[in-house]
């Protein structure tokens, strides 16, 4: 019969690599930081004709701007600076109709740097908050767990320890996957994807819950089995849920991934390499994991 | 019986689908275009028991100049200690707009400075150092109006000064007799009257050249008064419209494809459960765009992706229910009785899981800025409906097949 704790080293290999190369491109290559975080202003602009990205950076360049530019589309391009002031703003505007004729803004955005660093701040709060608020009410809903069947040794902190377990490796493995997007493609993270990062723990403790969940009921039920089997009955039947919860999620991303445009494209994908970590972490990570601490 | 209930239901559910067409839905600045913008107060000279008092003032003066844009229902709202948050939906010329909103118009009336010596060129003079301020300035005016004068017909404008203006305002012209007193707006001169005597009714003119647009703009300006703290344009957003309309468009279709994909799947792997689960879907999908229509949610970009992923939320309380009754069925159950023991067995789950989702839209919400704020709601109402329809809507469908089947048996 498949086994998720027989097996468990290969799981934690599996997700040990994953995690461990999420970690070396983070520290190697750092999270690439939208100007949400440190300040900055961002245009997206549409020009009456085809003009390339590095023509304008040019142009920008001898008007005294040092911008990044990057052509989305036939016509229109995605113009970052630095923080500018708003006379600054306006040289920039007219500098850009100067060389390149009229064009229309569909974008624009201009964050000074206080609010930058103050909105960073609070991501990694809303993080901690979230986290903790998750790990606290899992084991106050899992309090009696023990009352039961004391001869599991299954405490509720340790089913908040295992969640936590979980919750890290979901979170790493998109800040991996963007670490290594943004020195390739360079792909920012903004507002949006502290977002996803929340969403994601929602989601991934949504999936753990209910493998927990079949556990409790199934130490009362069969107090007479040891650990390892009921946790083995409880996510093989669990599994065929999980799986087709994931995939209604990523049928909804993929096509919102295709067909929702632009701007949400990053934050979907980030949902969704999410939900994938998340549902494989509630199977086979969480569980071992109450597994294998029993064992000490 | 039951099936009354569940027509009950379904028809209950229309109901408000249709009355919800009526109403529009309150569309975020990303979709309809128009600017985000927050500005810092200076507030390092305020004392910290006048800071509210300071940005509430800030809020009133900016409220009225941007009601004269005539935006539909422009927000303009402290934010925290010394900020100040104004949103225009729908606005045709952002930059214009953010320049009449950042102006100061500062009015102040100065005197001849003693110690000026007046160089010979008069082209040389400087106005800024020939006059001394004198400390009556806009904050001591009541009103301003226009007025024309009788016989040239050019407009002028008419200034009414509070108390303590019409005070300090007698006390210049009393010693000044004779001389200039200088009208200075945003720290250029605009007109430098001679005092011929003391007025002491509180009430002075600026006559200029002025066109009948201009002068009307500069009394609005100054009526709408300065600003009691010097602000500072610190965020801007700006979505144009042209790209608000596309970012909609596509939301929707991506999310009614992604709803096919899922109704599909639901139906080829659940069969006619599965069909059920799909009505409760598209009701529940009913009631939560009633509700954003009622209390009037702002639906951004954000928004719609948090409500499309709660429809993928809402099959999993059913898909939970579903293989649970598959389990029970298998223990030989008899169906009524499995069906009862399936929503009964996944209900702890269902409700912990959701709680564990909802914790997370409440810090997000909670915490969030108004982009994120506005996923926070859409996902936080989904769940809430979700957990009624998918256990009450699949549930009375369900019960009510099983006593059809239970009927023809017998």
């Amino acid at each position: 019969m498949f086994s998720v704790i027989k097996n468990a080293k290969i799981w934690f290999l599996i997700s040990g690599l994953l995690v461990a190369a999420s970690i070396v491109s983070v520290s190697i290559w750092g999270l690439r930081l939208g100007i949400d975080f440190h300040g900055g202003t961002l245009r997206e602009i549409e020009f009456a004709a085809q003009r390339s990205a590095s023509e304008i950076r040019d142009g920008l360049d001898a008007a005294g701007f040092i911008a990044q530019v990057q052509e989305v589309g036939e016509r229109s391009v995605i113009i970052k600076t630095e923080p500018l002031t708003t006379e600054e703003q306006t040289r920039l505007t007219s500098a850009l109709r100067e060389k390149f004729g009229d064009f229309q803004e569909h974008r624009f955005e201009s964050i000074g740097p206080a609010i930058g660093r103050e909105l960073l701040n609070r991501a990694y709060w809303q993080i901690l908050l979230v986290s903790l608020g998750i790990v606290f009410y899992v084991s106050y809903s899992f309090r009696k767990i023990n009352a039961n069947a004391k001869h599991f040794k299954i405490s509720p902190w340790k089913l908040g320890f295992a969640t936590i377990i979980a919750l890290l490796h979901d979170l790493t493995i998109p800040l991996g996957v963007f670490a290594i997007l943004g020195h390739f493609r360079g792909v920012e993270l903004d507002s949006l994807f502290v977002t996803a990062l929340l969403t994601i723990l929602g989601f991934s403790v949504h999936d753990t819950i209910v493998v927990f969940d079949r556990i409790r009921e199934s130490t009362l039920k069969m107090p007479e089995k040891n650990l390892s089997e009921i946790i083995d009955l409880s996510v093989l039947s669990t599994m065929t849920r999980s799986i087709n919860t994931s995939s209604t999620l990523v049928f909804i991303m993929f096509s919102s991934l295709l067909f929702g445009g632009n701007t949400i494209f990053y934050f979907v994908l980030a949902l969704l390499i999410g939900v994938i970590a998340g549902t494989y972490s509630s199977i086979f990570i969480a569980s071992p994991i109450l597994y294998l601490w029993r064992k000490r | 019986m039951l099936a009354t209930v569940a027509g009950f239901i379904v028809a209950d559910r229309f109901g408000s689908v249709g009355m919800s067409v009526r109403l529009p839905f309150k569309l975020g600045l990303d979709l309809v275009g128009g600017t985000h913008l927050i500005y810092e107060g200076d507030l390092s000279t305020t004392a910290s028991e006048d800071r509210d008092d300071a940005m509430n003032a800030v809020r009133s003066v900016i409220e009225r100049r941007v009601n004269a844009f005539g935006v539909a229902e422009p927000l303009v709202q402290v934010a925290g200690d010394s900020r100040l948050i104004v949103e225009l939906a729908g606005i045709s010329d952002i930059s214009a707009a953010v320049q009449e909103i950042g102006l100061t118009p500062f009015l102040e009336f100065r005197e001849r400075n003693p110690d000026y010596i007046v160089p010979e060129n008069e082209q040389d003079i400087d106005m800024n150092a020939a006059f001394a301020p004198t400390g009556l300035s806009g904050k001591h005016l009541k009103k301003s109006q226009i007025l024309f004068d009788p016989q040239s017909n050019i407009p002028q404008i008419a200034l009414e000064f509070n108390a303590e203006g019409a005070a300090l305002f007698a006390e210049i012209t009393k010693r000044n007799v004779g001389r200039a007193v200088a009208i200075f707006l945003d720290g250029s001169p605009i007109s430098a009257p001679v005092v011929n005597q003391e007025i002491t009714s509180g009430e002075a003119v600026i006559t200029g050249q002025y066109s009948i647009e201009e002068a009307k703009e500069l009394s609005q300006r100054l009526n709408s008064g300065a600003l009691p703290v010097p602000i500072k344009l610190i965020s801007q957003q700006n979505v144009g419209p042209t790209l608000g309309q596309a970012s909609l468009h596509k939301s929707i279709i991506s999310g009614l494809i992604g709803f096919i994909f899922v109704a599909l799947f639901m139906i080829f792997y659940y069969r006619l459960p599965g069909f059920f689960s799909v009505i409760a879907l598209s009701i529940y999908i009913a009631i939560s765009l009633a509700i954003f229509k009622l209390v009037g949610v702002t639906m951004t970009l954000a928004g719609i992706t948090g409500f499309i992923l709660s429809v993928g939320m809402a099959v999993d309380a059913n898909i939970l229910v579903f293989e649970r009754l598959k389990e029970e069925l298998r223990l030989d159950k008899p169906r009524s009785k499995a069906l009862e023991e399936a929503f009964k067995r996944a209900w702890s789950a269902i409700r912990d899981s959701n709680v564990s989702t909802l914790i997370t839209v409440f810090i997000l919400g909670y915490f969030g800025s108004s982009l994120v704020r506005g996923f926070a709601i859409t996902l936080g109402i989904g769940i809430f409906v979700s957990m009624f329809t998918a256990l009450t809507v699949t549930r009375t469908f369900l019960q009510l097949q099983n006593n059809l089947k239970e009927k023809a048996n017998v």
